[in-house]
């Protein structure tokens, strides 16, 4: 039932409830997996899937992710869409807003590596972790919501492996 | 009105201010203004009983020929149902042009995108700044000898 069910079977639980003891890591990891909230952006077509997304069919709010109107809120950045020059400038500013631990999921060919720009957009970032480092890519133009959630199933895995005693890029 | 006659009219009003009438190519029949004329034309197209050209549908920049670029401007009447398209050379070495934009409000910013995108320059225009591009970007992007640079704000643009 609820936390116990969540961490793994290092939880020793008292007989007399209410005491548990777990590690640091376990817990710490369990609430920031549990609770990615987004920063409330999108940027192109990718967005509109996006927002299928946390629309009701698919439910974002299920794993914990909301979006949130400002970087001193959020986790994770979803990059959803195109970035242009003028864009990245913006979310380069709004990655060092974020407070850490901070997590980058890019959505889409665009945001990967300049998908159908990468030859003739002179206007256009050829990938996102050109300015910020990326957790997660997915691909597809755009990705379907079953891709954009297996995205951040796999970000969670990511951060269910990390600890504060070893430093993870 | 057709475009025969409109081009009638235009003629006897301003005389050599306007150009030749193409009307043998496979898109909308158009024809020339000169780009010095184009405000005192545009307004006339406005306020004109038989014209009533009250909408401006899109005024586009071109990088036209090896010396000119180009304004184009459609032009259709609500009230009388016709279209119009007029375009304008300008000289690449001296790319000035009267703004529309106090004729037809729409021109303001499409003005600014033509001359964020091709580098002309409309006088009379009262906001003349870059409305895509960065206001730091440097040069023209859809001009044909455009080269795109290295770096932006330390981001490098190539591939």
């Amino acid at each position: 039932m609820g936390i116990l069910n969540k961490l793994d079977n290092s939880v020793e639980q008292f007989e007399s409830g209410n005491i548990i003891i777990t590690s640091m890591d376990k817990l710490l990891n369990w609430s920031r997996l549990s609770s990615m909230w987004q920063m409330f952006f999108g940027l192109a077509c990718c967005a509109i899937e996006m927002m299928a997304t946390s629309a009701s069919h698919y439910d974002l709010d299920r794993f914990g992710i909301i979006p949130r109107p400002s970087p001193r809120h959020v986790d994770i950045i979803l990059i959803s869409g195109t970035v242009t020059l003028k864009m990245a400038t913006r979310i380069k500013r709004l990655y060092d807003e974020m407070p850490a631990p901070k997590y980058i999921l890019s959505m889409g060919s665009c945001a990967n590596c300049g998908g159908p720009y990468w030859e003739h957009g002179y206007h256009v970032l050829k990938g996102i972790d050109r300015i910020i480092p990326v957790d997660v890519y997915v691909p597809g133009c755009p990705p379907r919501p079953e891709a954009l959630l297996e995205g951040l199933i796999k970000l969670q895995e990511r951060i269910r492996n990390q600890s504060l005693a070893k430093h993870t890029a | 009105m057709e475009i025969n006659e409109i081009y009638i009219k235009l003629k006897s009003v301003f005389g050599d201010g306007i150009g030749e009438l193409k009307t043998d190519l496979p898109v909308r029949p158009f024809l020339f203004v000169d780009a010095s004329k184009i405000d005192a034309v545009a307004l006339f197209l406005r306020d004109e009983e038989s014209l009533q050209f009250d909408n401006l549908s899109c005024l586009s920049g071109v990088d036209y020929d090896k010396d000119n670029l180009a304004v184009v401007y459609h032009l259709c009447s609500y009230s009388l149902g016709h279209q119009l398209v007029v375009k304008c050379l300008v000289p690449k070495q001296d790319p000035k042009i009267k703004s529309v934009a106090d004729v037809w409000a729409a021109a303001e910013w499409h003005e600014r995108e033509a001359f964020d995108l091709v580098g002309m320059i409309f006088e009379g225009n009262p906001d003349l700044r870059r409305i895509l591009l960065p206001e730091d970007w440097e040069g023209h992007p859809l001009r044909k000898d455009y080269k795109v640079p290295e770096f932006y704000n330390g981001m490098k643009i190539p591939y």
